[in-house]
């Protein structure tokens, strides 16, 4: 089983948890299988040609998956995969949200 | 834009800079060449917001020479949750002046340049080109974008910090051939599909922590000590209290700082983000309805649904008597509670939201479904002011 950290802004699409925890052989797999428990979450991690989002960044333990071998990356039990969006506040007035 | 005057280079400290400064004199990592580096330092700050707030208050205690701000909004009430820099008596005044007004009091040994301007493409270069370090305290994606690209185009490290919520991210970018943010984020999301801390919250703490992290390596880069956060992105989570650290790496394909870039002078940065740029009207959609124009249809008792798509914690806030709630997020599920022969108006805070709950409804087939223009906070301010703001 691999450790899946939920960041905040994608926890709407996970019923609220901050972790989720999940079994598959590389990245690709675990991802998969979150995105088969929680289907809404889907279209914020990839793209329409199933590619992940160039806003969101996906880290196995402490390393970016694009400099490993991406959705293959092999995956053991104990890791952490982390996903990590892209956030742009300030805490400044933006009303334009 | 107040004038910026290039400050006599201070080789000393007079007697009530020793002072001042005598807890970081006797420490040897800083010393007197260490206060005389952050004495002849000129850093330039993006925005005195929530980031800015503690960044512009401890970098002018820390006797920073001359600090450049770029802000033009007015200081309001829902700031001062956060923005410790502004006080209650400031509300309404400009924000750089509230800013500098506070960073002097704490130290009048420290120059403030004064920049009211947005940052854009125009204007970025010339303004930066004058600081060592240019430190993001912004609170949207086409001004980091800007800022990225700006601080690569001049090799001016870029101290980057981002909040949401109870999360911070924080690192520090362009320095020596390290990453930049394009490294880490190539495109921005789409707008819309990740919410502003207008939209999503925000602890009122955390800028106060992701700032000082900030603030922190600024002084490392400054006093060329320590281990700087280049290279590694750090993550603090408040509600765990936790923080972690990814690896960032320089990506040899990245059109700014790449090994071929392709980017040479600063783009279009709204119409990179897909978003209309400040100078323009947020879009009406023909068949919106004003607040006053929805009063006047409950007034005469027309037979009309009107559906309030917020959240129930927003709900709880403010609220519209006659609107049934049902969050966005629930709103594909719940349509069986909707008549497609019904009249339908949907409201939310600013009109946002709303706006995508039409766009929804009427791809499933709804016609009669129409906006509330300005959301709840156009109807506190021309129909109801008892509904409280927030």
């Amino acid at each position: 089983m691999a450790k899946i950290l939920i960041p905040t802004p994608l926890r709407q699409y996970t019923d609220k948890k901050d972790t989720v925890e999940l079994g598959g052989s590389t990245v690709g797999e675990v991802l998969s299988a979150l995105t088969s428990e929680h289907p809404d979450l889907r279209r914020h991690l990839y793209n329409d040609e199933g590619k992940l989002r160039s806003f969101v960044n996906v880290y196995l333990n402490d390393e970016d998956i694009r400099y490993l071998d991406r959705d293959s990356t092999a995956v053991a039990s104990g890791d952490t995969l982390t996903i990590v969006p892209s956030i742009a506040g300030g805490g400044s007035t933006d009303v334009r949200g | 834009m107040s004038a910026v005057d290039t400050p006599v280079a201070a080789p000393t400290l007079n007697k009530d800079e020793i002072l001042r400064y005598s807890r970081h004199l006797i420490m040897p990592e800083v010393g007197m060449d260490g206060q005389l580096k952050l004495k002849q330092a000129k850093v330039l700050l993006i925005g005195t917001g929530g980031l800015g707030a503690p960044l512009g208050m401890y970098l002018a205690a820390a006797g920073i020479g001359r600090i450049g701000l770029v802000d033009f909004d007015v200081v309001d009430h829902t700031n001062l949750q956060r923005q410790i820099i502004h006080g209650t008596k400031d509300v309404g005044r400009k924000k750089l002046d509230s800013a500098s007004d506070t960073m002097q009091d704490i130290n009048p040994f420290v120059q403030i340049d004064k920049y009211e301007v947005a940052l854009t493409s125009e204007n970025a270069l010339d303004i930066l080109k004058d600081y060592d370090i240019v430190i993001d305290g912004t609170d949207n994606f086409p001004t980091r974008y800007l800022v990225n690209d700006a601080c690569v185009l001049l090799g001016k490290p870029n101290v980057y910090g981002s909040i949401f919520r109870f999360e911070g991210q924080a690192t520090v970018f362009a320095y020596e051939g390290g990453p930049c943010y394009r490294c880490l984020y190539p495109e921005p999301p789409p707008p819309g599909l990740v919410p502003s801390c207008a939209e999503g919250g925000v602890l009122g703490i955390l800028p106060g922590m992701i700032g000082i992290v900030q603030a922190t390596e600024a002084v490392k880069l400054i006093l060329g000590k320590g281990e700087l956060l280049v290279g590694r992105l750090l993550l603090y989570d408040a509600l765990a209290m936790r923080f972690r650290e990814l690896k960032l790496r320089r990506n040899p394909e990245c059109p700014v700082c790449g090994d071929h870039p392709t980017i040479h002078q600063l783009i279009d940065y709204y119409q990179f983000c897909g978003v209309p740029s400040q100078a323009e009207e947020p879009a009406t959609v023909a068949g919106d309805l004003t607040p006053a124009e929805v009063k006047a249809k409950i007034d005469r008792g027309e037979d009309f649904v009107l559906i309030d798509v917020r959240e129930p914690h927003e709900y709880q806030i403010a609220k519209i008597g006659y609107a049934k709630l049902i969050p966005l997020g629930e709103l594909p599920k719940r349509l069986n509670e909707l008549n497609t022969a019904d009249e339908i108006v949907m409201h939310c805070k600013s009109g946002m939201r709303s706006a995508k709950a039409v766009d929804l409804l009427k791809q499933s087939g709804f016609k009669k479904v129409r906006n509330m223009r300005g959301g709840i906070l156009a109807w506190s301010d021309t129909v109801d002011p008892t509904v409280p703001k927030y």
